[in-house]
C-alpha cells in the first residue's frame, strides 16, 4: 500500500504539488488524470524519490520512503517514463533486460535476452526490434520498448507515465489491455497516467484527479461518471466549458 | 554607506559561491573515488571508456606532439644561436616535452575531446530522464557513468602522455636531422643520456591528475546539467573551460612539487 500525506512540492514561486493525500491499495490499479502541467509526473517521481518533496510524508506498506534502504526499494518497482528514457547507448534488448543483466537480479544472458523478446512481444514488437537502437525506433515504438523494460523484472508496483500516448488506437488497446492483464494476473499494483479516458475506463480500478496541486476528486472508476465534480465531469466530457480554465 | 557596503557584500558573496563549488567539486571526486573502489563494478563501462578515451584519442595526440616538438626544435636552435647554445636542441627538446609540455597539451587535447564529450553525453541522458531511469532501475549514476570513465581517464592518459612525449621528441629529432643538420646517433645519444627517471616519472604523474581532473569535471557537470539542449550546451562549455584551468593549475603546483628546489 501506498499512502501520500500532505505532500508539497514547489519548483522556486511555482506550487506544483499542495497537500496531495491519496492511498493506493495493493493490488489495485490507480488512475491519475489532470490537466497538462498539473504535477502528475512530479507525483510519481516523488513516490520513487528521484525528487524529494518539500513537505509531507510518502509510505510503501507503512514504511516511510525516505527512510528505507533504497536498493531493496527500487527493486520493488517499475516505471515508464514519459518520454521513454531508453539508454541509447545501448541495444533495445539489452535496454529491456538491463535489470537482468546486472545486480542482484542478474540472469545468464541468453535467458536475459530470451526474457527481453518474450516482454517485447508482449507490448507488439516483433524480435527484430532487439538488435535495433533506440535512435531507430519511431516515438510509439520507444514508448513500447519504454514499456517492455518497466515490465521486465515483473516488480511488484509499476508506474506507467502515459502509455499510450502517441500510440495507434489498436496499439493503444492492445498496452491497456497488457496493464490490465498485469494487475490481475501478477497481482501487481500499478499507478498510471493518462489523459485518454477509454484507457482508463479499461485499467482503473480506482481514479484520482489532481487539479490545482490537490486531490480534486478520488473514487471508483465506476463512480467517475457521476461523480457530481464539476471539475471531473469537465475533464471526462472535454469540454472547454467548466471550472477548468483553458490557459494554464 | 551602500557604497561601501555594497561592493564588500559582491566580494562576499562570490567567495562564498567559490568555496561552495569547491567544496561540492571535491564532494563529487572523492565520491567517485569511493565507487571505484566498491563493487558493484561495470567492466564492460570500464572497457569502452579506455577505448573512447585511450586508443580513440591517439591520433590528436599524435599530431599535437609531433608538431609541437618539431617547433620546438627549430624555436630552441634559432634561439640557442643568439649564444652559440644551438647544439642543446635534443636536451632541451626532451626536458621542455617530457616535463612540461607533453602532459600540458595533452591534458588540454583530453579536456578538448574527452571532458566535451563526457559531458554532453551525460546531461542529454540527465535531460532525457535517462539518469533517473538508471536509478529506478536500482544502478547507482555515479557508479555505472562516473567510476568507469574516471577510472579509465586516470589510467590511460599517463599512456596517452607517454606516447605523446615520444612522438614529441621524435618530431623534434626528424626536424633537428634533417634540416637542422644534427647527427641521428648523437641526437639520440643526447637526449637518452640527458633524461631523468625523476622527468619520466614526474611527466605520467602529471598525466594521472590531469586524467583524473578532465573526467571528473565531465561527469560533475553533466550530472548538475539544467533542463533542455541549452542545459547540454552550457554543462559542456563550463566542463571544458573547469577542466582546462583545473589543468593549467594542477601542472603550476606538481612542477612546484617535483622541480621547485
Ligand atoms: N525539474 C523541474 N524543474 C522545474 N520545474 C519542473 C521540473 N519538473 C517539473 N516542473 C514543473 O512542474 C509542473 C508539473 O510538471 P509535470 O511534468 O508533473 O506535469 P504533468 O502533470 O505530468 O503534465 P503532462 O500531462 O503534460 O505530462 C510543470 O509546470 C513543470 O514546469
Ligand atoms: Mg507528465
Amino acid at each position: 500500500m501506498i499512502e501520500l500525506t500532505n505532500v508539497h512540492k514547489a519548483f522556486g514561486p511555482k506550487r506544483v504539488l499542495d497537500g496531495v493525500d491519496l492511498t493506493i491499495n495493493r493490488g489495485e490499479s490507480m488512475v491519475i488524470i489532470g490537466g497538462s502541467g498539473t504535477g502528475k509526473s512530479v507525483l510519481l517521481k516523488c513516490i520513487l524519490g528521484l525528487m524529494v518533496q518539500d513537505q509531507g510524508t510518502i509510505t510503501l506498506d507503512g514504511e516511510d520512503t525516505s527512510k528505507v534502504e533504497r536498493d531493496a526499494f527500487l527493486a520493488r518497482f517499475g516505471m515508464l517514463f514519459q518520454g521513454g528514457a531508453l539508454f541509447d547507448s545501448l541495444p533495445v534488448w539489452q535496454n529491456v533486460a538491463f535489470r537482468l543483466l546486472r545486480g542482484s537480479l542478474a540472469k545468464p544472458k541468453e535467458e536475459a535476452r530470451e526474457i527481453a523478446i518474450e516482454k517485447l512481444r508482449r507490448v507488439g514488437l516483433t524480435p527484430d526490434v532487439a538488435d535495433l537502437f533506440p535512435a531507430e525506433l519511431s516515438g510509439g515504438m520507444q514508448k513500447r520498448v519504454g514499456l517492455a523494460r518497466a515490465i521486465a523484472a515483473e516488480p511488484e508496483i509499476i508506474f506507467f507515465d502515459e502509455p499510450t500516448t502517441g500510440l495507434d488506437p489498436i496499439m493503444s488497446g492492445v498496452i491497456n489491455d497488457l496493464i490490465r492483464e498485469i494487475v490481475v494476473e501478477m497481482g501487481a499494483t500499478a499507478m498510471t497516467i493518462t489523459h485518454d479516458m477509454s484507457s482508463v475506463r479499461v485499467i482503473a480500478d480506482h481514479v484520482a484527479m489532481l487539479h490545482g496541486g490537490k486531490i480534486q476528486w478520488t473514487g471508483p472508476v465506476g463512480d467517475m461518471d457521476n461523480s457530481g465534480d464539476p471539475y471531473v465531469t469537465q475533464f471526462i466530457s472535454g469540454s472547454a466549458e467548466g471550472p477548468i480554465e483553458a490557459v494554464r | 554607506m551602500n557604497a561601501v557596503t555594497k561592493p564588500l557584500a559582491t566580494i562576499g558573496r562570490v567567495t562564498l559561491g567559490f568555496l561552495a563549488l569547491v567544496g561540492r567539486v571535491a564532494i563529487f571526486a572523492g565520491q567517485s573515488i569511493a565507487h571505484i573502489v566498491r563493487p558493484p563494478f561495470y567492466p564492460r563501462e570500464f572497457l569502452t571508456a579506455v577505448l573512447n578515451i585511450g586508443y580513440f584519442s591517439l591520433p590528436v595526440v599524435g599530431l599535437t606532439a609531433i608538431f609541437t616538438g618539431a617547433a620546438l626544435a627549430l624555436q630552441i636552435y634559432s634561439g640557442g644561436q643568439r649564444f652559440s647554445a644551438e647544439a642543446v636542441v635534443p636536451q632541451i627538446v626532451a626536458i621542455g616535452m617530457v616535463r612540461e609540455l607533453g602532459p600540458v597539451l595533452v591534458g588540454l587535447m583530453i579536456a578538448a575531446r574527452v571532458t566535451s564529450s563526457i559531458a554532453a553525453e551525460i546531461a542529454t541522458m540527465k535531460v532525457t530522464e535517462q539518469i533517473d531511469a538508471l536509478v529506478t532501475l536500482s544502478t547507482h549514476p555515479m557508479k555505472y557513468l562516473t567510476a568507469p570513465r574516471v577510472l579509465a581517464a586516470t589510467l590511460v592518459v599517463p599512456l596517452l602522455v607517454g606516447i605523446g612525449d615520444i612522438i614529441g621528441i621524435m618530431g623534434g629529432f626528424i626536424v633537428g636531422t634533417q634540416q637542422l643538420g644534427f647527427a641521428t646517433g648523437p641526437y639520440l645519444n643526447n637526449t637518452w643520456n640527458f633524461l631523468e627517471m625523476s622527468d619520466i616519472v614526474s611527466s605520467l604523474i602529471k598525466g594521472a591528475a590531469f586524467g583524473f581532473i578532465a573526467a571528473v569535471m565531465g561527469c560533475y557537470h553533466g550530472m548538475r546539467s539544467g533542463r533542455g539542449a541549452q542545459g547540454v550546451g552550457r554543462a559542456t562549455k563550463t566542463s571544458v573551460e573547469a577542466a582546462a584551468v583545473l589543468i593549467l593549475a594542477a601542472n603550476f603546483l606538481l612542477t612546484s612539487f617535483f622541480f621547485a628546489t
